[in-house]
């Protein structure tokens, strides 16, 4: 009998510890993450949960603890003792990453169409009208005018750029998205197309994500299930809307009615 | 008929011939001798012995007459002829500690074991042009100053109190690294690093220095000490058993004291950034120190945000024999890749203009 | 006479090719260690050499190495000898090893060379090395060379794809004239020195021996003699080199890399064989251009 890869986490952080100096940064964190599960995690800044989304995502060593990846082949990879070569090959195929100012993951001196395409040269495709085909088929999946394709990202809006950054990392069909607030320094409109959009991009390909957000609105537009940090731990996990509606712990109580009263 | 540009040979011929009698300047002014450019422009000795990785003021001298004052090709000469020469021994550290010192100054204390000692500096000088130096011999002052012997060093007293850090070679006693014999690689420790800025281009390291003073990497530096004066070489001679002292050389020493918040393990204290030149290159130590603190954030856990922090970029670009080669290299015929980029703008400009015309001939068909 | 200023000997107080025998063989080290993974750029300790960095350094330490008292040397700068760095490095060979020299391609065993590979195509037993500027074909996609040298481990070239694709993007078709990448043997990224685009394919299962040489950025890389040299493109815009309109104008020669001479200053010009040899070999054959006269030898200067 066949083990249903459906009832298996994708991702399993087990008691992850990272500290800078005095200051630590996560301590025992520990979370499963399911496929096509869309987990946010929400804090305020400097509770660490960048820092976490970038120890999983292997930008950052780890002091202790483990990051286990369940591949595409089923093999079970430990990314926070991985080989440099290992992570690096499943940032580029199985894993993308949404930085906070697009420009950090863009290459801004190259246009869009080779910005989406870059993922797939890397892989070995080696055929420039395909190549363009399939950018098009991008620009259209995340509402960009196919005759940008040869502008560079400098002469587009934030969240144009920021959706051209989304595009990229899909291009592969990754099976996790980590995103480090996604929809950070955009406008209040610009930010509600674009949580339209990466929600229905989402749940079309069934991508799972981390997203970390200081936002509980987003949180709430994005994320099935969400962590609240605070000071390096977790201090509270659960569904999204039971958890904002009835938050237990004091500090995500206090953070809600924060939101709320405002 | 088309005859092809011929004749380097002697165009190069020529060239060399101007250039010996452009060096020798009017012949009815007398020629300058070794020994006067030893004796009297020793800053500029000084610079192409340190540079240049040759401690040899004559050499030094005979470089600058033969490059006629240019101190970067002076370097050069010096550094190509260091390359034929035999590695006979390697010498120990030189105790910089027991320096029969000439200057010695502390920005820290007012006062400290030893005194402050200002010696031959143009600190503390009004700038302005003395005519009385056109007028030719001019009397000699007193010889040398005198010499004070083993002066404790200033960090040594903070030492002392566990104040600042202590530098002690590595656990592994690894041997010093040598950039003239191995390639640079990152990460480069400290040894290659220093190696690196000794060699390195003094504006330079000038202008990196300051740039940390700036707001280019937070530091804030102290001079803990700055001493020159006379050291001595010694080598290991492994069938006497003992070291022998073959001889003094003149160094300047500067020992930077920097601010170091601490760490998770480390209490706060000073730290050090070190600069060490020939003769008394004193502005290039100084400088030298800043850029070797700056490049240690890595090591010390601090954000690498300015240019002077970046290994890489420090030095790799430091050393002036390669820069002065790779900038002037743009004088050698590049026709062959003119050639080629011409031939490709030639082609896409005929494309736009064939693609173009075909607009205009559907417009006006229309 | 016209070589007046040059000794016959080699120059008194230096090792016979400048370098002691320590540094020669540290070099060869690092010539068999760069045979050996083709394409691959092993760092050496590079030394100060008497000419400047960019110049040719790189070649020269290179060519030293390699150098032997039997060997014939030409050196070749834009494809001429004639050229005045190729008379001085010559020149600096000839002082320091007093071999043989020559202009002739079949005739040499070693060839040092700026930015060019000769026309005449080479045979086995002979060595071209070529002087390198920039030896990282990554460098200008990615500054760093901690992050680079990564890059060569895990073979990530995607990025130089991404450059051609942009090119294309750009400009209809790859921009890259000279210097154009190439895979070595499947698996190293390389760069060609600066040579024309037109050279490339040259470098593809060449019989001879063809080693380069990065003085200031202290590195050699080989590619050994039939060894699988590609350069990148896409399936559907594969590589092309590039051609001319005319003829050589004193050859005659349409398989050449031309250079282009100006004639006056109302837009006349000619093509002319980069390569000297190669020219003068084929008028010495009674091939003409629209321009030449009958070939003699070139005995007026």
């Amino acid at each position: 009998m066949t083990p249903d890869l459906e009832q298996t986490p994708l991702l399993s952080v087990e008691l992850l510890n990272k500290s800078f100096g005095r200051q630590q940064a996560c301590r025992d964190v520990s979370f499963d993450l399911w496929p096509g599960e869309v987990l946010g995690i929400v804090g305020e800044s400097g509770s660490g949960k960048s820092t976490l989304l970038n120890a999983i995502a292997g930008r950052l060593s780890v002091d202790s603890g483990k990051v286990l990846y369940r591949t595409g082949a089923n093999s079970i990879i430990d990314l926070a003792s991985a080989s440099d070569a290992q992570r690096r090959h499943l940032m580029r195929t199985e894993w993308g990453f949404v930085q906070q100012h697009a420009r950090d993951g863009l290459r801004m001196g190259f246009s869009a169409g080779a910005n989406i395409g870059e993922r797939l040269m890397a892989l070995g495709d080696k055929h420039y009208g395909k190549l363009r085909d399939t950018a098009l088929d991008w620009l259209q999946a995340v509402e960009i005018a196919p005759e940008r394709i040869d502008d560079l990202p400098r002469t587009f809006s934030g969240g144009m750029q920021q959706r051209l950054q989304i595009a990229r990392n899909l291009v592969t069909r990754p099976r996790i998205v980590l995103m480090d607030e996604p929809t950070g320094g955009l406008d209040v409109s610009v930010q509600a197309r674009l949580l339209d959009l990466l929600r229905r991009l989402v749940q079309e390909h069934n991508v799972a994500c981390i997203v970390v957000t200081h936002d509980l609105g987003v949180a709430r537009l994005l994320a099935h299930r969400l962590m609240v940090m605070r000071r390096g731990q977790v201090v509270e996990a659960g569904l999204t809307d039971q958890l904002l509606d009835d938050p237990q712990h004091a500090y995500t109580q206090l953070l809600v009615s924060s939101v709320l009263s405002v | 008929m088309y005859v092809a540009v011929k004749g380097g040979e002697t165009a190069i011929g020529n060239a060399h011939q101007l250039l010996a009698e452009d060096r020798r300047g009017d012949p009815s002014v007398p020629e300058l001798s070794v020994a006067q450019i030893r004796e009297q422009l020793s800053g500029s000795v000084d610079r192409v012995m340190t540079e240049g990785s040759v401690y040899d003021p004559d050499l030094a001298a005979l470089a600058l007459k033969q490059s006629r004052g240019d101190q970067v090709e002076a370097i050069f000469l010096l550094r190509a002829y260091r390359t034929t020469l035999p590695r006979l021994a390697v010498s120990l550290p030189i105790e910089t500690g027991s320096m029969k010192v000439s200057r010695r100054i502390s920005s820290c204390f007012k006062d400290m074991p030893g005194g402050q000692l200002l010696g031959p500096t143009f600190d503390y000088t009004h700038r302005l042009i003395d005519f009385a130096l056109e007028a030719e011999s001019t009397p000699q002052a007193e010889g040398k100053g005198q010499l004070a012997d083993h002066l404790p060093q200033v960090v040594d007293l903070l030492n002392a109190e566990g104040l600042i850090e202590r530098e002690l070679p590595d656990a592994d006693d690894a041997a010093v690294g040598d950039l003239t014999r191995e390639p640079l690689m990152f990460p480069a420790g400290r040894d290659i690093r220093l190696q690196n800025l000794a060699r390195a281009d003094e504006g330079y390291l000038l202008a990196l220095g300051y740039s940390t003073q700036r707001g280019y990497a937070k530091s804030h530096p102290f001079v803990g000490e700055i001493r020159s004066g006379e050291v001595a070489v010694e080598i290991d001679i492994p069938e006497l058993g003992f070291a022998v002292d073959i001889g003094d050389i003149t160094v300047t020493e500067c020992q930077m004291v920097n601010q170091f918040m601490g760490s998770k393990s480390e209490p706060p204290k000073f730290t050090r950034g070190y600069g060490l030149a020939f003769g008394y290159a004193e502005r290039k130590a100084m400088a030298m120190s800043l850029v070797d603190r700056a490049l240690r954030a890595e090591e010390l856990g601090e954000d690498i945000t300015a240019p002077a922090q970046d290994a890489e970029f420090v030095l790799y670009h430091a050393d002036n024999v390669e820069a002065s080669g790779f900038v002037q290299h743009l004088k050698l015929p590049h026709h062959v890749d003119f050639q080629a980029e011409l031939t490709l703008v030639r082609t896409m400009r005929a494309e736009i203009a064939a693609a173009n015309a075909d607009v205009e001939l559907a417009e006006a068909a229309q | 006479m016209k070589q007046a200023y040059e000794t016959s000997a080699t120059l008194a107080g230096y090792n016979f090719a400048f370098l002691d025998e320590q540094t020669k063989r540290m070099l060869r080290r690092a010539i068999l260690k760069a045979v050996a993974i083709p394409g691959y750029q092993v760092p050496f300790g590079s030394r100060e050499m008497p000419l400047p960095y960019g110049w040719g350094t790189g070649g020269m330490q290179v060519t030293a190495a390699v150098i032997g008292a039997k060997d014939v040397l030409k050196v070749i700068d834009q494809g001429a000898d004639d050229t005045t760095n190729a008379v001085s490095i010559r020149r600096f060979f000839v002082r320091m090893t007093n071999v043989a020299t020559t202009e002739k391609t079949r005739e040499a065993t070693l060839i040092q060379t700026r930015h060019r590979v000769p026309e005449t195509p080479l045979s086995e037993g002979q060595i071209l090395v070529y002087q390198v500027p920039i030896p990282e074909p990554l460098r200008w996609l990615e500054p760093r060379e901690t992050e680079t040298r990564k890059m060569h481990a895990l073979s990530e070239y995607g990025v130089m794809h991404v450059k051609l694709y942009e090119d294309i993007a750009q400009h209809g078709h790859i921009s890259t004239a000279y210097d154009y990448p190439v895979l070595v043997n499947g698996r190293y990224l390389m760069r060609c020195s600066p040579i024309p685009k037109f050279d490339t394919p040259k470098l593809h299962m060449n019989p001879a021996l063809q080693l380069f040489g990065a003085g200031r950025e202290k590195r050699i890389y080989a590619v050994p003699p039939y060894t699988e040299v590609k350069p990148l493109d896409f399936e559907d815009h594969p590589f092309e080199i590039e051609r001319w309109p005319e003829d050589c104008a004193l050859c005659g020669a349409h398989d050449s890399f031309l250079d282009e001479v100006i004639l006056d200053d109302k837009g006349g010009r000619m093509f002319v064989c980069s390569d000297t040899d190669y020219c003068g070999e084929r008028r010495e054959a009674g091939h003409t251009g629209r321009m030449s006269a009958p070939y003699k030898a070139e005995a007026a200067e």
